[in-house]
């Protein structure tokens, strides 16, 4: 569990991040979504103190992270930037490598940690691990940066904008291929974006900044459905509401008894994917299947119902 | 490449004859020595001249690479920043000085020999690669510094790890100049009794022996192209590592 404690940074008169207190479950996303300048990055920093907060403090599982050297708090916290920042004088495997190495990991132990790493990120070990940086492309770059921030297996990764200078196809797999690694490996992950789009795919829970303040902490659904000021209204964008609630939503919580024409779409699909294909194909309801077998349908009705639910 | 690989490889054997080998030659110089007069310059043999000449450009140009890589890793600290503009004057004092003027005034403290040319030589060196160090010490991918940070480097271990490998295709550049400078100057050496190619020039000058003037002139041409040409390729060959 981390805990954010009332924490403070001010440069001469403005306060980059102001009073922000927060608490992060172990084993969550918590995506903290902003507009440029509103101290998402500088609260980021805070955390394994490249910034030193002017008040307040951060606990990591109840110590403070003021009590041992900042460079030592660092090799348990993963870090991860845009622009991935690898070494570019190291291979990619002596770039994953580098924080087990800091502490001072046996050989072997370091050689599997790569390789399971590497097939963690779809890049075959073999292939890869010898490569230097500039023979990556931009997906591979950003996945072994990633994998750097993991390879210890941190009580914590902070991310600032991982996936900023990525193109939005790389980006949608990018964030799949986290989601599900997260999931995989239990982390706790606290990642930087101004997209809010990212924020409500990737977060168990969303921290909306604005000038400096933390204005709503909660989890996507209520973000979309009742948003605390204006600001976070704006940043859903409230053209787009029911279509982000219904893409929070997966089928398999409105499936219903029944039979339906055509391509049937996985459980785990959401309501937004269901509507998008009723639409599409001129369809009422849309078949779900679960492991080969349909279950059900997910009709129409059903969908309008839940957006009318809201949260 | 195609002309480099031809020519690298008659250039070594052109300049390995001159040295191990110098009376292949008499027939080439013996028009340009004078009447009745030596062709093959045979007072040192050529390859301990050659040998000595090296060995005092190496030690000064390692000397002057510690000393201004020193002067610049401290200037580049935030703690040093304060210093840079006088460590500049200082390195481009060295640079403006004429080495002939270093050598008169080092010989009355040193004496004759290779003391006055090394501190001439290494007084020469430092400008070059102090700026191409702190070139590159200031100009690096700010994301691999902030991650470097990030991932919990400590101070030194950025510096040896990260800061000085990224920097080292440009410090070598430095090095590079400071060493081509340097194997020239040390032909004036010897007007201060230092062993090195340039006894040979001097003393073809001296008695008027084209000759002479041409082979010591030569074996110093071909290892300052030779040697510039091995540190380029080797910094190529950095630089393509790093992805630059
Ligand atoms: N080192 C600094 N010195 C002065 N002001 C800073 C510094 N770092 C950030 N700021 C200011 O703090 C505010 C928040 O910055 P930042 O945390 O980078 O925002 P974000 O990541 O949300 O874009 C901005 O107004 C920025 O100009
Ligand atoms: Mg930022």
């Amino acid at each position: 569990m981390i805990e954010i404690d009332s924490i403070t940074k001010a440069y001469g008169a403005i306060k980059a991040v102001d009073a922000v207190s927060m608490t992060v479950e172990t084993g969550t996303i918590t995506v903290i979504v902003g507009t440029s300048g509103s101290g998402k990055t500088t609260l980021l920093r805070m955390i394994n103190r490249l910034e030193e907060p002017t008040s307040g403090e951060v606990r990591i599982n109840g110590d403070s992270t003021l009590s041992v050297k900042p460079h030592i708090l660092r090799r348990r916290i993963g870090y991860a930037i845009q622009g991935h920042g690898l070494f570019p004088h190291y291979t990619v495997a002596r770039n994953i490598a580098a924080v087990p190495r800091l502490l001072n990991w046996p050989k072997d132990k370091i050689r599997a940690r790569v390789d399971e790493l590497l097939e963690l990120f779809s890049m075959d070990p073999a292939q890869f691990r010898n490569r230097y940086p500039a023979e990556l492309s931009g997906g591979q770059q950003q996945r072994v940066g990633v994998a750097r921030a993991l390879a210890s297996r941190p009580d914590l990764l902070l991310m600032d904008e991982p996936f900023g200078a990525l193109d939005p196809i790389i980006r949608t797999r990018a964030q799949e291929d986290l989601r599900h690694i997260q999931r995989r490996l239990g982390s706790t992950i606290m990642l930087v974006t101004h997209d809010m789009e990212e924020a409500i795919r990737l977060g168990d829970r969303v921290a909306v900044m604005d000038g400096g303040k933390l204005v709503q902490y909660a989890p996507p659904a209520e973000i979309i459905a009742k948003p605390a000021t204006g600001f976070v209204a704006d940043m859903v964008g409230d053209v787009e509401r029911p279509l982000r609630l219904l893409s929070l939503v997966p089928l398999s919580e409105v499936v219903e008894d029944g039979a339906a024409e055509g391509e049937p779409l996985p459980a785990d699909a959401s309501l937004r994917d269901a509507l998008s294909a009723c639409l599409w194909t001129g369809r009422n309801a849309v078949p779900v299947m679960r492991d080969g077998a349909t279950v059900g349908r997910v009709t129409l009705t059903a969908i309008r119902e839940r957006a009318e639910m809201r949260a | 490449m195609t002309p480099g690989l031809i020519l690298r490889p008659l250039l070594i054997l052109l300049l390995l004859a001159l040295v191990l080998r110098p009376e292949w030659f008499i027939p080439l110089f013996a028009p340009l020595a004078p009447e009745g007069g030596p062709v093959i310059y045979t007072r040192s043999s050529l390859l301990s001249l050659s040998l000595s000449h090296l060995a005092l450009v190496a030690a000064a140009s390692a000397a002057a690479t510690v000393v201004a890589v020193t002067l610049a890793i401290l200037v580049t600290r935030p703690a040093g920043a304060a210093f840079r503009p006088l460590s500049r004057t200082i390195t481009n004092m060295g640079q403006t000085f004429p080495p002939v003027a270093v050598l008169a005034l080092a010989v009355p403290a040193l004496g004759f020999g290779a003391g006055p040319t090394l501190v001439a030589l290494f007084l020469y060196g430092l400008l070059p690669i102090f700026e191409n160090a702190v070139t590159g010490l200031t100009t690096l991918p700010p994301a691999t510094m902030e991650a470097a940070r990030g991932i919990g480097l400590s101070r030194w271990q950025r510096l040896i790890k990260v800061e000085l490998p990224l920097a080292l295709p440009v410090t070598l550049t430095g090095i590079r100049l400071s060493v081509v400078i340097a194997l020239g100057t040390a032909t004036i050496g010897s007007t201060v009794a230092a062993r090195t190619l340039g006894e040979v020039i001097i003393a073809g000058l001296l008695t008027s022996n084209t000759a002479f003037v041409l082979q010591g002139g030569l074996a110093v041409g071909l290892f300052a192209v030779l040697i510039y040409d091995a540190l380029v390729q080797l910094e190529r060959y950095l630089a393509r590592r790093m992805g630059g």
